[in-house]
């Protein structure tokens, strides 16, 4: 559908909202399961089960969701253009990666209003790698006359697991993304709404207190002796949970999930120590180490699962 | 003869790779060739962003046949040997192999081998299929569901091979379900839909015409050329930059140059800075005036394709990035000048330099201890020295650097001018790193120096301690370039410094000895590059004690000038005649002849010549030596010249008299000694 088909408000070069919206649509129009976000603190769309877990085992998975992501040290009060400690991200997982994967994306970007006869799309080396999720792919960053808007990555593997088949992972940067298609300089004045006058919301109205508080929370006065505490018993129910989860002589585990929930926990709040600095160079290492155990634990029963097992009947 | 083209077709090649895979493309395919017995004329291969593209001419229609004689067992031998036999040679009986008489030795079957050579386009269809699947790529990954591995997912491969002046084959072979073909396709935007190729010509004109520069080097030559109007139009001056052209060639199929604009306000930026975030974050050119050489508000971008509207939109669009991009720059900028560089070493203490070798803040401080030592040896003011060296790492933690970590030491100089630092520390902050490389500039400021030689010294002395020498190719500290960065200071600035006790105060004796070591072989590499005899530069370090590097260089120097004389040439041929007759003797003898010759043995006016001339030149070599003459202590050598030849000429060592021949023996051995004052030439080569 052309974006001039749809309604001022929500066409998605005028409105945050509607380049969601956009987005959606097409990728549920491409068979993806269209998610709402992983309700957990995240430092990326990849930590959402829907991809991390869904990429390990031999099962087909297409999902597309949007996640707010967080990354405590990357906040500025507010104050920076671009900066934030809270964005979000638009994450697709198509798993097989089909061969027309480059082409389904570039007609993403159409979708979103992005004509390519006239912008300079470039996909520029870039190998992921997530420490944290003993995970690592090869890709791209995608640009866009100069811009990083996407992510594009070939999962190779996932918590120390090989992935076969390979899942394409893309990324969409939304803020990015749209201050771009809005024509904006500063993150805070998108419109999120797509109305204009007093009906108008802007990306400010939203976030712009929240940016402000949460800087002052993750790099001042995030309680550190809790946070360290919090990571031990999220660290131990984490295990807790896969010692538990085994059945049947370890041939089935029951709850990979709620266990990898806690390796999603201690791995946030490693990320809210990291920025209050109470970390130093060579603990920061170990705590790494130690998030990626539990993400490789949490993979190694997930294969174990309804959902991570070999097909049935296969 | 026919030619073949090859076409490996995929998902965007990153740019730094394609130069060398369109190396090993060639190196390999053409290998296999030969050694295929298909030896051709030529090669060429080419990369773009989404191809590998290889082009081999007037290669043979077949192989060769190849005619083999096989020696089989002795005629008679078990069952066994005789169907090992037939079955190594490729014989169905034992009847088609011959029998090659031999008396001495017994008869034995002889098999003739004939195999007529392969069309070489079946010599092609099994080696193309084991290139793909091996091809060396850096890195390499799967896809979807198959097993195969390239660098980023492998579309389709063109492989045709047939004469010039025909319609080429396909050669016939697919992997992993591509098969070869004659379909490619064209720029990613620009083009549309498959097309079919022919020849070599014929694929690069067609790509040319689907709007794909094959070439990467005239990718580059339109770059460069078309930057350069562009900005020459403006009156502006472009800033060339090889690495970028080549990261860039590497990243466009149909290169489109065009400019774009940022604010003036941000030319407040330091120029580096503005470079680096355009370089490394937009893989932008920057300009400059060419009167005043300051770099103007304009950049030159090259696209990846031809717009309908000029690509004005592509020009908003990274114009609005790199707006971004310096709004942020400046603003870690600014932030950077509110605080001060000594407010923040505080926080060294908490970070780690090594887990060996303490924290940052330990690091610092030896290193100040260090620079101060030094201050006094170089001509430095030591409260200069002392000010620069605990400056020196801070602008590791301002923002700037954290963003782009190759501005550290820049960075240094400009927060200390501008919160007022003296110019020396100021340039210490900066010069404290250098030389860099090769082509870097050697520190000569007096703070700079000393400051520079304690951060590499530190850092070397430091690595050695715990034995984190460099190993092969290994070297992860930078060790090598930090000992040749403190070789090219001290040479440079002529230091006179004594590196064994600067080793000794953390080292033990065998560790400092071994990193001396390091220090000469990397001093060897730097005299060698500049036309030194290695071999010389051999003859100065095995003397004792030799840890001033000014004076080993000034001592190969003489040593050179001298064995460029006749002179020189004459006593090395006469020390050499000595040192040979020694070490036979003494072998024969299983003796050393050493010690004093004992003046009344002399029996010929020859040897008391000898003998005289050499308590001569023992002593004035060693005066001159002293007073770092090396030239006079050469020329103190030179005169025992004739004096060896003489003895040679007229006197016999190995005479009857054991007690003359002894003597006579230890005389030469005197030449030995003697010449040690300036350097063992048993090192010299010639």
């Amino acid at each position: 559908m052309s974006t001039a088909d749809l309604p001022a408000h929500m066409r998605p070069e005028r409105s945050f909202q509607g380049l969601i919206l956009a987005l959606q649509r097409f990728w549920a129009d491409q068979g993806c399961v269209i998610l709402q976000p992983y309700d957990m603190e995240v430092g990326a769309g990849t930590f959402h089960p829907a991809t991390t877990l869904r990429a390990l085992g031999p099962k087909p998975w297409r999902a597309a969701y949007v996640q707010p992501s967080r990354r405590p040290k990357d906040g500025r009060y507010g104050e920076n253009p671009n900066r934030l400690q809270h964005y979000y991200q638009f994450q697709v997982i198509l798993k097989p990666s089909p061969p027309d994967i480059q082409d389904l994306y570039l007609a993403s970007l159409a979708a979103i209003g992005i004509d390519r006869k006239l912008h300079d799309i470039r996909f520029v080396e870039d190998d992921w790698e997530s420490p944290t999720l003993g995970a690592w792919g090869l890709g791209w960053e995608c640009w866009c006359d100069g811009m990083e808007v996407s992510q594009f990555t070939y999962f190779q593997q996932v918590a120390g697991f090989e992935c076969a088949p390979v899942s394409g992972e893309l990324t969409y940067g939304l803020e990015r993304l749209a201050m771009y298609v809005q024509g904006v300089d500063r993150v805070f004045d998108l419109n999120f709404n797509g109305r204009e006058g007093a009906d108008k919301v802007t990306y400010g109205d939203v976030f712009l207190q929240a940016e402000q508080e949460y800087s002052r929370h993750n790099f001042e006065f995030a309680d550190t002796a809790m946070l360290f505490e919090q990571f031990r018993m999220a660290e131990a129910a984490c295990r807790k949970y896969i010692a538990d989860g085994w059945a049947q002589g370890g041939k089935v585990h029951l709850m990979a999930l709620p266990a990898y929930d806690q390796a999603i926990k201690a791995s946030h709040v490693f990320n809210l120590l990291d920025a209050r600095g109470v970390i130093s160079v060579t603990e920061r290492q170990s705590y790494i180490l130690r998030v990626r155990e539990l993400a490789k634990v949490c993979g190694e029963a997930w294969l174990k699962t309804e959902g991570g097992g070999p097909s049935r009947g296969g | 003869m026919p030619d073949l083209l090859l076409e490996l077709f995929s998902e965007e090649i990153p740019a730094r790779m394609q130069g060398r895979a369109a190396e090993d493309l060639k190196a390999i395919v053409t290998g296999k060739l030969v050694d295929a017995g298909l030896v051709y004329e030529g090669a060429r291969a080419f990369a773009t962003p989404r191809r590998l593209a290889l082009t081999v001419q007037g290669v043979p229609a077949r192989q060769p046949d190849l005619k083999e004689e096989k020696k089989g067992p002795r005629v008679g031998s078990p069952e066994k040997a005789i169907e090992g036999f037939l079955k190594s040679a490729g014989l169905s009986s034992i009847e088609e192999a011959t029998i090659q008489r031999d008396p001495k030795k017994g008869d034995f079957y002889l098999a003739l081998i004939e195999r007529p050579g392969r069309p070489a386009i079946d010599v092609l269809a099994e080696i193309l299929p084991v290139v793909v699947r091996t091809f060396p790529w850096p890195k390499s990954m799967r896809w979807g569901e198959g097993r195969l591995t390239w660098v980023r997912p492998l579309h389709s491969i063109v492989a045709t091979f047939g004469p010039e002046t025909e319609e080429p084959a396909v050669v016939p072979f697919q992997v992993e379900g591509i098969a070869a073909g004659r379909m490619t396709r064209g720029h990613r935007f620009l083009a549309s839909g498959p097309i079919e190729v022919r020849h070599f010509d014929d694929y690069a004109d067609k790509l040319a015409r689907a709007k794909v520069v094959l070439d990467p080097e005239r990718r580059k030559e339109t770059i460069l050329a078309d930057a350069k109007n562009l900005a020459f139009a403006q009156g502006f001056e472009l800033v060339e930059d090889k690495a970028l052209l080549d990261e860039v060639a590497g990243l466009v199929e149909w290169p489109v140059v065009l400019m774009g604009a940022f604010d003036r306000e941000f030319l407040s930026i330091p120029p580096e800075v503005i470079r680096t975030t355009i370089r490394n974050n937009q893989k932008c050119f920057v300009l400059r005036d060419p009167q005043s050489a300051q770099l103007v508000d304009k950049f030159i971008l090259v696209s990846n394709i031809e717009a309908p509207d000029g690509g004005r939109a592509i020009v908003a669009g990274n114009e609005r990035v790199i707006r971004a991009r310096l709004a942020d720059a400046k603003f870690f900028y600014e932030t950077d000048l509110k605080t001060r560089l000594e407010e923040r070493l505080p926080k060294f203490e908490h970070i780690v330099f090594h887990e060996k070798l303490g924290t940052q803040a330990e690091r610092i401080a030896r290193l100040e201890r260090l620079a101060l030592e030094l201050a006094p040896r170089v001509g430095a003011d030591v409260e200069t020295v002392r000010r620069a060296a605990r400056l020196a790492k801070a602008d590791l933690l301002t923002e700037v650097v954290g963003e782009f970590p190759e501005l550290q030491g820049l960075m240094g100089r400009y927060y200390a001018e501008a919160q007022g630092e003296d110019e020396a520390v100021a340039h210490a902050l900066e010069d404290h790193y250098k030389p860099k490389g090769p082509d870097d500039l050697v520190p000569s400021d007096p703070v700079a120096i000393a400051v520079a030689l304690a951060d590499k010294l530190d850092a070397l002395v430091g690595f050695w301690s715990i034995d984190e020498k460099p190993t092969g190719s290994k070297d992860p500290y930078a060790l090598r370039r930090a000992a040749l960065g403190v070789i090219r200071i001290v040479l440079d600035n002529a230091l006179r410094l004594s590196l064994v006790p600067i080793f000794a105060r953390t080292l033990s004796r065998e560790a400092s000895l071994d990193l001396l070591s390091f220090f000469a072989d990397r001093l060897k590499v730097q005299l060698r590059e500049q036309g030194a005899r290695h071999d010389l530069v051999d003859a100065v370090f095995a003397l004792q004690s030799q840890d001033d590097l000014v004076l080993i260089v000034r001592r190969v120097e003489a040593l050179g000038q001298f064995l460029d004389t006749d002179d020189g040439k004459n006593l090395l041929a006469g020390y050499k005649r000595a040192a040979n007759i020694l070490r036979i003797e003494e072998k024969r003898d299983s003796t050393s002849f050493t010690g004093e010759p004992d003046r009344t043995l002399y029996a010929q006016t020859e040897e008391r010549a000898l003998a005289g001339a050499i308590d001569v030149a023992k002593r004035e070599a060693a005066a001159a030596v002293a007073a770092e003459d090396f030239a006079a202590a050469m020329r103190v050598m030179a005169q025992l010249r004739p004096h060896v030849d003489a003895f040679f000429d007229k006197v016999t060592v190995n005479t009857d008299d054991k007690a003359v021949r002894a003597n006579r023996l230890r005389l030469l051995n005197e030449i030995r000694a003697a010449t040690l004052a300036v350097a063992d030439f048993s090192r010299i080569e010639g």
